[in-house]
């Protein structure tokens, strides 16, 4: 058992595991990883904003590259223009000098005129600070030239020229430039340079730059040769040479003059520019500009510059004269993405942050689910188990029938075990419920016996505290339906058994109705109410309406109401009729001492009683309720209460069940008692009860037995309609077969009087067959029970609760002349005699002591009793047909077992009744088919036995040995209705 | 011996046997289930019982003797015997009976064979002391007296 049990843990334990890494396998971020992601994400974002920086900084460079490329080019471009526009002019200037100073004799020009003229020309020059037109002159006409002009050549230094091959002196100079005259050009490096090359190509030619004379600026020299005589078309270089009469030279004073152009132009502080000569390439001479360098030496822009002297090369560079500015936008930018970065991550974080947390919540909570339910699991195990364990030794102290000194205790013991055994039982049901292992059956049933059975349960208590026991089913509900009729009665049982319980005086009333017509007329009662209706009223009196006229919780259930449900008018409700589903209100109401306000909300939870004083009066767990609630959930319905305390309860419940045709019924459990006798068709009989509702219990009784009911409230009103009927007895009208006078009302009101016309009117009648004079009672004592027999109800007594079946037999008795009236209270041995009397019933068992023993103790009640010792003799004697009335089947037993025996008897009978009725003959006068009912004898007194009997057949169970008080109650419901229906 | 006395003893030694726990109720209601019809019922429902009790307790002394008990069968039996005792009311039988399956289902050899000997040792008390009952019964039919009725 330990061992058992800690195999279970175990499982338990493993399955809590695996379930639990199943479910971690699920989790997407893991904890210990996030803060690595938050430093990723950070890094990332870093890189994303120094990206858009960069983006937003490179865009900007190339915007400023373009910039400074325009402006660049438009320096150079401007530059250029200008200064072929002044070299074109010294051109003209050349040919000018050739025409005027050369081709006419004598010449026109002078200094004089070559000044002016420039002077007045000079604007077509911009870029030059003078021109000067300098003679080629050999050394052979030195002296002559000096002689025509009065000076000397000079150097530049200003010194008497030495002696040299030729000479190139200047003879006309502009004004600017004046102090140049008589200077001779070839004397200076640059200058003799550019002279030479200058009248080797006939083109101009441009120095390379140096400071200028009288400026000192950075400057360079334009020299263009002018030839005396014409030019053959390709001239030569010699005949160039040759041909050569003088220089025209200009000097540009490219520093200033740019400087000057610059000026013009606008953005002209943004930039520096320098212009190089770059005639020779690995040494760059500065034009313009300063050598150091300053400016923004990242970025430049070179522009090629073409000054018209091929051999001359230029360029151009500029560059801006600050850095480039930071870019406060791409920097703000990239920021701004950094933060919105950094928020959406912080965010991304948080949430990340509280889905895990949430997770590890979330994970924590199914941990505790898990190990809630294991524990739950486990709980119900060891229910299941210690209640299996609490069996086997409680059959022992049940089985002990101690009937020496200690009787008395032992008696008491006795019921204590049983009350022990039922607790376990429920607590089993519970445990059941609760491990979702109880499954509900769809069966057909007919629930109206099954109420009378439970009443019967409940009709010795009842009779001796002297309450009222009543049900009553409604016509509307139909008298098959399909469903599970243990749990059914079950639950009637635990609500009927408690009110019994609780319920000192008054009443207890079972009523079953179609749900919807109880609400319809309810709900038509209150509106009637509600339009000032007469409800009011009723209540001024002592006495209720109800079934004893004690108050009830529920008022709805007086009569008020209740005439409306009971009323014959046809009830349709369309979707009821049509569709298959039917559910029913069961109410039980009870008028006893209520639950106090404080607890009702307890009811049904288990263990739970209203406090703790009512388990001391009444005793019992409360389990029963909570029980019932679920029974009654899995059966789809609801179960209430309404309850007041010191007036009563009234508990409701709603059970879904389906309709089941009446003739397509094949599998229906048939219990005999099912079937109640049909002897009574048609007979009539007269009700006198006051209390309507009493009225409408017993009516519905006897209209169960097919006989036609008429309610009078009085005594005088019988007597009134008797003898009435008997003066037109010859007309259709009927006498009544019987009067049912009930006791109280015979006891109260009506005096000695009435009494004694009773009893005269009877001897009086002249009918044939005058009516049976009943006594309905709930209890009576033996000096009213003579009193009522002098009065007039020789007949009988019934003793109520009323049950069809238990009317049928006291009715049988009271009719049937042959047979001795037996009093009411007929039960024990005599009825079980009368019961069993000429039956044929098969025992089983294979202990042969035990055998003889129960054959014994049914032939005492007159029983013709065949044996077999095993299943399979058993079987044998069972072979269709037999003449069997019935079988005791012992359980336990070697080889076949009881509750295989019966399985394989069933199996039989379900063949047999398969075929056709060939065997008519052999079957005549018994029921269509073959059923014989077997009781399964056992020592066992567990449900769960019960259960096992019910589902492989059997229809009850005895304990062994035989108690007469189980015998009868096992047996009775077998025979009772067969005892009746037989004439 | 007189009449009135061997009934006295009678009603004596039946109440000893019901106060010494040797019978219970059950053994009452077999007396009842005794009539006209079916005069000699006691006497012979518990020469059964003797008949069925001694070849059980045989065949356990011999399944208990064997190497490698069968406590199924040993089971089976003590089921049986149980069966009888608890039906003519032998209750001390009965409950020795009942803590013998106990044992049985333990598997516990030696408390078996502990559990046998009481059982016999039960039955013989029991068989006697109803032997003597009947004897009783017997004695006073023949002096021509009735049996007096319990309760």
């Amino acid at each position: 058992m330990g061992l058992k049990k800690q195999g279970h843990h175990h499982l338990v334990a493993v399955r809590l595991n695996e379930k639990l890494g199943a479910k971690r396998k699920y989790t997407f971020i893991h904890k210990a990883s996030l803060p690595r992601i938050v430093v990723l994400w950070f890094v990332f974002m870093c890189c994303i904003s120094y990206v858009i920086y960069e983006r937003m900084d490179a865009d900007n460079e190339e915007r400023r590259k373009e910039v400074l490329t325009s402006m660049c080019d438009q320096r150079a471009r401007m530059l250029q223009d200008q200064f072929s526009v002044s070299v074109n002019h010294v051109h003209a200037l050349a040919i000018l000098v050739s025409t005027f100073h050369y081709y006419k004799n004598p010449s026109a020009i002078d200094q004089e005129t070559f000044a002016e003229y420039t002077a007045q020309t000079a604007f077509e020059r911009p870029l030059m600070s003078g021109v000067a037109y300098a003679q080629r002159v050999v050394y052979s006409e030195r002296e002559a030239f000096e002689r025509e002009n009065g000076w000397t050549i000079r150097t530049m230094e200003k010194e008497p020229s030495p002696v040299r091959d030729e000479y190139a002196p200047v003879i006309f100079s502009q004004e600017t430039v004046s102090y140049i005259e008589s200077l001779d050009m070839m004397s200076g490096e640059e200058d003799r340079e550019n002279i030479l090359r200058a009248r080797a190509t006939g083109k101009a030619v441009l120095t390379s730059p140096f400071r200028l004379l009288g400026s000192h600026h950075l400057g360079v020299v334009l020299t263009f040769p002018v030839y005396k005589s014409k030019l053959p078309p390709n001239p030569s270089v010699e005949q160039r040479i040759q041909a050569t009469a003088g220089y025209l030279g200009g000097a540009f004073d490219v520093e200033s003059l740019v400087e000057n152009l610059l000026g013009q132009l606008a953005g002209n502080q943004a930039i520096v520019v320098n212009v190089f000569d770059v005639t020779n390439s690995s040494d760059h001479l500065i034009m313009y500009g300063h050598q150091y360098q300053d400016g923004d030496m990242s970025l430049n822009r070179v522009s090629m510059l073409d000054f018209g002297d091929p051999f001359r090369k230029h360029k151009m560079v500029c560059r801006y004269l600050q850095k480039a500015p930071t870019s406060w936008t791409a920097i703000t930018t990239a920021f701004l993405c950094f933060v919105i970065g950094c928020l959406v991550g912080y965010m991304i974080y948080g949430t990340a942050a509280h889905i895990i947390k949430v997770q590890d919540d979330f994970h924590e909570m199914q941990e505790l689910k898990v190990r809630a339910e294991a524990a739950d699991v486990a709980k119900s195990q060891f229910l299941a188990t210690v209640s299996h364990e609490i069996r086997t030794p409680m059959n022992g102290v049940l089985d002990t029938n101690l009937s020496s000194t200690q009787r008395d205790y032992a008696q008491t013991a006795q019921a204590c075990g049983k009350a022990l055994i039922t607790l376990i039982n429920e607590v089993l049901d519970r445990a059941k419920i609760e491990a979702g292992k109880l499954e509900l059956e769809a069966v057909p049933f007919d629930l109206r016996p099954i109420l009378d059975d439970v009443l019967s349960l409940f009709s010795e208590k009842s009779r001796h505290k002297g309450l009222e026991l009543a049900v009553f089913v409604s016509d509307k509900v139909p008298e098959i339906v399909m469903g599970d009729p243990g749990r059914f009665r079950q639950v009637v049982t635990n609500l009927v058994g408690n009110s019994v319980k609780f319920t000192e005086r008054g009443h207890i009333f079972v009523q079953v109705h179609l749900a919807e017509h109880a609400k319809a007329v309810i709900d038509a009662k209150a509106e009637s109410c509600l339009n000032g209706g007469s409800g009011v009223v009723l209540s001024s009196g002592s006495q209720f309406k109800t079934l004893s006229g004690c108050e009830s919780a529920d008022d709805r259930t007086s009569w008020d109401t209740f005439k409306y449900l009971v009323a014959d008018e046809e009830f349709r409700v369309a979707t009821e009729e049509t569709s298959q589903n039917v559910t029913l209100l069961i109410t039980v109401e009870d008028t006893g001492i209520g639950i106090p306000l404080s607890a009702q909300e307890q009811v049904f939870t288990p263990f739970m009683q209203a406090d703790s004083s009512t388990s001391r009066n009444y005793g019992g767990t409360g389990i029963g309720l909570s029980i019932s609630k679920c029974l009654v959930e899995l059966m789809g319905g609801q179960i209430n209460f309404i309850s007041r305390p010191q007036v009563g309860s009234t508990f409701s419940f709603t059970a879904a069940l389906k309709r089941c045709e009446k003739n397509a019924i094949g599998d229906m459990k048939r219990l005999p008692s099912d079937d109640l006798p049909i002897a009574f068709k048609g007979l009539k009989a007269i009700v006198v009860d006051g209390k309507p509702v009493r009225a409408a219990v017993t009516r519905y009784h006897l209209k169960r037995l097919g006989i036609l009911v008429e309610v009078v409230s009085s005594i005088r009103m019988t007597l009134a309609m008797s003898s009435k009927n008997g003066s037109l007895r010859s007309k259709n009208e009927r006498q009544p077969d019987m009067i049912l006078v009930e006791k109280d009302l015979w006891m109260s009101g009506e005096d000695g009087s009435v009494n004694l016309r009773l009893q005269e009117w009877k001897p009086n009648s002249h009918t044939f067959k005058s009516p049976k004079m009943i006594l309905l009672a709930t209890s009576i004592t033996g000096a009213e029970f003579e009193n009522a027999k002098q009065v007039g109800f020789a007949d009988t007594v019934i003793m109520k609760p009323l049950r069809a079946s238990m009317l049928a037999a006291c009715l049988q008795q009271v009719l049937e002349t042959g047979k001795k009236a037996q009093q009411g209270k007929d039960n024990g041995s005599s009825f079980l005699k009368s019961l069993l009397c000429g039956k044929k019933i098969l025992v089983v068992d294979d202990n042969r002591v035990n055998r003889r023993v129960a054959a014994g103790a049914l032939k005492k009640f007159g029983a013709d009793v065949e044996c077999a010792d095993s299943g399979k003799a058993a079987l044998a004697l069972l072979q269709l047909p037999h003449d069997f009335d019935a079988c005791f089947m012992d359980i336990q037993m070697p080889e076949m077992d009881g509750f295989e025996a019966t399985r394989l008897i069933r199996r039989m009978e379900m063949k047999a009744n398969e075929q056709p009725m060939n065997g008519g003959s052999t079957a005549e006068g018994r029921e269509a088919e073959w059923h014989v009912p077997i009781l399964a004898m056992t020592a066992d007194v567990i449900h769960a036995t019960y259960d096992e009997c019910l589902k492989c057949g059997m229809d009850g169970y005895v304990s062994k040995p035989f108690e007469e008080e189980n015998l009868y109650q096992a047996v009775a419901s077998f025979f009772e209705s067969k005892l009746n229906s037989e004439p | 011996m007189e009449v009135g006395q061997l009934q006295r003893q009678f009603v004596e030694h039946t109440a000893s046997m019901f106060h010494e726990g040797f019978l219970d109720g059950q053994f009452s209601q077999l007396q009842q289930l005794q009539d006209e019809s079916n005069p000699d019922f006691v006497v012979e429902v518990v020469s059964l019982f003797f008949q069925d009790s001694e070849r059980l307790l045989n065949e356990l002394t011999r399944a208990l003797d064997q190497k490698c008990v069968d406590f199924k069968k040993v089971d089976a039996h003590v089921h049986q015997l149980k069966g009888s005792s608890s039906s003519i009311g032998a209750q001390r039988v009965k409950n020795s009976c009942f803590n013998f399956r106990n044992f049985c289902e333990e598997q516990n050899t030696e408390a078996c064979f502990r559990c046998l000997q009481l059982v016999k040792q039960e039955y013989l008390l029991v068989k006697n002391k109803l032997e003597t009952l009947f004897r009783l019964e017997q004695q006073i039919l023949a002096a021509g007296g009735s049996i007096p009725m319990m309760e």
